[in-house]
């Protein structure tokens, strides 16, 4: 039995993320017992805060729809073989571009118009701003990485720009654009559900929830189940291959950005449109970069992300409810725990990914021992 | 422009560059070796934390910034340990350093000191001082001597005199001496290194050591000399700013030295010319200026002014043949 065995798909989809996600949490509990806090309560807080009344569960869900629409933005790119760092730029400015349509549209306009505009506008602003660092790597041999972070600060610093010297109403002391009309909002599932003759609590949730799982389907068909899918994949895993099989793979790369950023640019939709109903500053407040964490525990693929959402959901949820319960507990550890996770499930993806796989394969034996079959092929189910 | 802005402008733009320095020669030495360093934002403002936490407790400076630099060097080998020891993927572990650092020193600092993230104030004997108050003040009143060379030049702390230092510093060990000419040259062809007898891993680890105590010595310097105490994102994208001005520097430390006073002149220029009109343009807006060292990055990697070449195995993870 060697170490490099190749992993078999239920190890790899199924223990692996849960595994990894426990090592994360075991590291976040250590701080949490470091602050002399007792990691057991933080936790069961935690749960009760994210799903315990249905209010809870309805902000969990909220803050869920960024993370699916942020989540699938890292794992297009990543199945192109691209890294997007972005993802924080590329949703600010859906944001900007779903803001600026409702300050123009929405006094004048009713929302059957003025909504789809928007939902238009944050996709196309999102792909925009993936457009140049996907064409500086495609064509100018700058990298990815490095012009995405730049357009992270850009992009933050345009829309202070716009805010604080156009946007921003006369005499205002806040840096918020007025009010948008009420045809710029998005239906609240309390409406939604309200209309369905259903009870939903108030809270931020809003409908393009549905545009977020429907964001996920989308992917799954795109990737697996169209011809540009398949090109996009073909030269995520092996460029030069791809090639040679006729598959442009400067073209893939302008693709796969293309789709990163207009997903990302949706969040614009969720916080500006569903909650906010103005331009403000801050909206996007990391959520780019949660959607790196979402796609490596998801292992990229839109149900795992979709999963790996709620969880990062309830997280942030249940923490900032922990910190109503316990004092001196910090909704950062959230933050923390995610960038532990980012660390174990994805830098060091290769050190606990062998162990995991030993591991699972031993068991696997073990059990089809004790039931007297020898089977070979057991550990590749 | 009288000569009290000249000074009070290069005052204020060594005083921004000092920690920008340090860090892009912590990144420098990095990526040279052949690790991209995303990290530097993360690192810094860990070491920020750090020697603030320690710097109230203890009242010490020394102890300050050793256990800071202690701190980076760490995370320094924790980012060797994902990426030189197991190949894993470099930018992601640095995104990983990157957010555990934002959220742990909120979740420390809100834990231990009760102020919302931030560490009380350290005390005047812990920070570090300008070195030469008597001659500064000497020279007051004097025209030009007084303002440029006094309160321009002469007017800081220790610490931005030595990173001047290190500038020459670093060149030298990287194009003078032997250890130098091993780590560029792991960064650019590691199976020549390895086939010359030398450790690549080796090599990459002792970049990041050095990487890691020049990070510590930038987050330090946040809170020892120029804000007293540590405030929740402290760094507020100096850590980007740097890794910017070493590409924008062609990964050369002259180059990145330059680069790095040039973001910290923006930066002070911004800061003065909120609501100033100027002659023929009109009022410039601060954000322009603020974006200007990011346009900048991306107009010279994207090859139209001059082409920035990354070191050849720059992201690549070596691994031995058998």
């Amino acid at each position: 039995m060697s170490a490099n065995q190749p992993m078999s798909r239920w190890v790899e989809l199924g223990v692996l993320p849960v595994v990894n996600l426990l090592v994360a949490l075991l590291a976040a509990g250590a701080v949490v017992a470091l602050v002399g806090q007792n990691p057991v309560d933080v936790l069961t807080f935690l749960i009760r805060g994210a799903f315990g009344t249905p209010r809870g569960l309805s902000y969990t869900l909220y803050y869920t729809t960024t993370f699916i629409f942020t989540g699938l933005a890292v794992a297009v790119a990543f199945h192109g073989g691209l890294f997007n760092i972005g993802g924080e730029g590329q949703a600010i400015m859906g944001g900007l571009g779903a803001g600026l349509v409702a300050l123009w549209l929405s006094y004048s306009q009713p929302a059957w118009v003025v909504l789809p505009v928007m939902l238009m506008a944050s996709i196309v602003f999102g792909i925009a701003w993936a457009a140049v660092p996907a064409y500086l790597q495609a064509y100018r041999g700058s990298h990815v990485v490095i012009t995405t972070i730049m357009f992270n600060f850009l992009a933050s610093t345009l829309l202070v720009y716009l805010l604080v010297n156009h946007l921003k109403p006369p005499g205002s002391m806040s840096v918020e654009s007025s009010v948008f009309g009420p045809s710029a909002k998005l239906t609240s599932m309390r409406d939604f559900l309200g209309w369905l003759g259903r009870d939903w609590p108030a809270s931020p949730l809003n409908i393009s929830f549905f545009l977020a799982l429907l964001a996920a389907v989308g992917v799954y068909f795109l990737l697996w189940h169209t011809r540009m899918g398949y090109a996009l994949r073909a030269v995520g895993s092996s460029a030069n291959a791809a090639a040679y099989a006729g598959i442009k793979p400067k073209h893939q790369v302008m693709i796969a950005m293309g789709f990163s950023g207009a997903l990302a640019g949706m969040v614009g939709m969720n916080e500006i449109a569903g909650v906010n109903g103005k331009l403000l500053l801050e909206f996007v407040s990391g959520a780019g970069f949660t959607g790196i964490a979402v796609a490596l525990i998801g292992r990229n693929h839109p149900i795992g992300i979709v999963l790996a959402s709620v969880l990062f959901g309830a997280l942030f949820q249940g923490g900032a409810e922990v910190s109503f319960e316990i004092r001196g507990f910090s909704r950062d550890m959230v933050v923390m725990l995610q960038g532990f996770i980012v660390l174990f499930s994805g830098a060091m993806a290769y050190v606990i990914a062998p162990w995991v796989n030993k591991g699972a394969v031993s068991l696997v034996s073990l059990l089809s021992r004790s039931r007297h079959k020898e089977e070979p092929g057991a550990s590749h189910g | 422009m009288d000569d009290a802005l000249i000074g009070a402008l290069l005052a204020s733009t060594l005083r921004v560059s000092t920690p920008l320095i340090l860090c892009a020669l912590a990144g420098l030495l990095s990526e040279r070796s052949g690790v991209i360093d995303i990290g530097l934002e993360g690192k810094m403002l860990i070491a920020a934390f750090t020697a603030g936490t320690v710097g109230v407790t203890t009242g010490s400076t020394a102890l300050a910034l050793l256990v800071a630099m202690g701190v980076t060097v760490v995370l320094s080998w924790l980012h060797g340990f994902a990426c030189v020891s197991n190949s894993g993927d470099q930018v992601v572990s640095g995104v990983a350093i990157n957010i555990i650092a934002a959220g742990m020193t909120i979740v420390l600092g809100i834990a231990w000191f009760h102020q919302g993230g931030q560490t009380p104030a350290v005390s005047a004997e812990v920070r570090l001082l300008t070195i030469m108050p008597g001659l500064v003040a000497k020279l007051q009143g004097i025209p030009i001597l007084g303002t440029i060379v006094g309160e321009g030049l002469l007017s800081h702390n220790i610490m931005v005199y030595c990173t001047l230092l290190l500038v020459p510093a670093v060149w030298w060990l990287l194009y003078r001496t032997r250890f130098g000419l091993r780590l560029r040259a792991v960064g650019e062809n590691a199976h020549m290194v390895d086939a010359a007898g030398v450790s690549v891993k080796g090599m990459r680890y002792a970049a990041l050591t050095l990487n890691g105590l020049l990070c510590g010595l930038a987050g330090s310097y946040l809170v020892l000399a120029q804000n007293a105490s540590f405030v929740p994102n402290m760094t507020a994208g100096r850590g980007f700013m740097a890794l910017a001005a070493m590409i924008f520097g062609k990964w050369h430390p002259i180059g990145a030295f330059w680069a790095c006073l040039l973001f910290g002149f923006l930066d002070a220029v911004a800061i003065r010319l909120q609501g100033v009109t100027l002659p023929g343009i009109g009022e410039v807006p601060v954000q322009a200026i603020q974006a200007l060292p990011y346009l900048l990055t991306v107009v010279l990697l994207a090859g139209f002014i001059g082409k920035a070449v990354a070191p050849q195995a720059l992201g690549k993870p070596y691994l031995k043949e058998r």
